[in-house]
């Protein structure tokens, strides 16, 4: 299991390459990447801050109950980055492996589902004129 | 007893620092501590959520608080 909260853009082909097994008959990702638009606004970079700590506790733990719901899961990989990123950065990687392919789309999707509700990570967007936390008001 | 409530994003930016050092009774409840923040900084009332985590968990509202806790302000996550 590899579970990583970087400040240095991520390789993700180091990243599937973590997630190779011989029971392996399906690899999936998400790859999350910075968008040039938001609510209609033109944004112009991203800056992530995190619990650092808490939030490497908390990947772990969505990983941890990824592999109960699905225990044919081969490995999971879970790399996000923070810091200052640009149009066009990843931001994340989840990568699993299975033997068949259902059962990859599932947890691919459940990890960075339960990813973007559970771990403090913030993401402030800077736009041409102005910034705002996402998510922070009603 | 002393607590330190580490802060974060839009947290950080309210309350002008990184970190809060507070006198709070012994046994203080994470519901209390929070009514106390939110009286001190008003506007940590007006976001969509505000959790409280002790020890790298989610505090329940209920949950007292100890000397030696490692205490954050959760504002609503937004990573991914």
């Amino acid at each position: 299991m590899l579970i990583q909260l970087t400040d240095q853009p991520i390789d993700v082909a180091a990243v599937l390459q973590a997630v190779q097994a011989d029971g392996a008959g399906a690899v999936n990702s998400f790859i999350g990447t910075i968008r040039n638009r938001s609510t209609g606004r033109r944004v112009v970079r991203l800056h992530y801050e995190a619990y650092d700590q808490m939030a490497v506790h908390q990947l772990r733990k969505v990983a941890e109950q990824a592999v109960e719901k699905w225990p044919m899961l081969q490995e999971v990989a879970v790399v996000h980055r923070k810091g200052t990123l640009a149009i066009g950065d990843v931001a994340v990687v989840v990568a699993v492996s299975t033997p068949h392919r259902a059962e990859s789309f599932a947890a691919c999707q459940y990890i960075i589902d339960t990813l973007k509700e559970v771990v403090p990570i913030w993401k402030k967007e800077e736009y041409e004129d102005g910034s705002v936390w996402v998510a922070a008001h009603p | 007893m002393k607590l330190t409530i580490a802060l974060f994003g839009i947290t950080r930016e309210i309350v002008g620092a990184p970190q809060l050092e507070l006198s709070v009774p012994e046994g203080q409840s994470v519901q209390a501590l929070l009514a106390q923040l939110q009286q001190s900084f008003p506007a940590l009332g007006q976001l969509r959520s505000l959790a409280v985590a002790v020890n790298n968990e989610y505090a329940e509202p209920g949950a007292l608080l100890q000397e030696r806790d490692e205490v954050a302000l959760i504002p609503p996550v937004s990573g991914g």
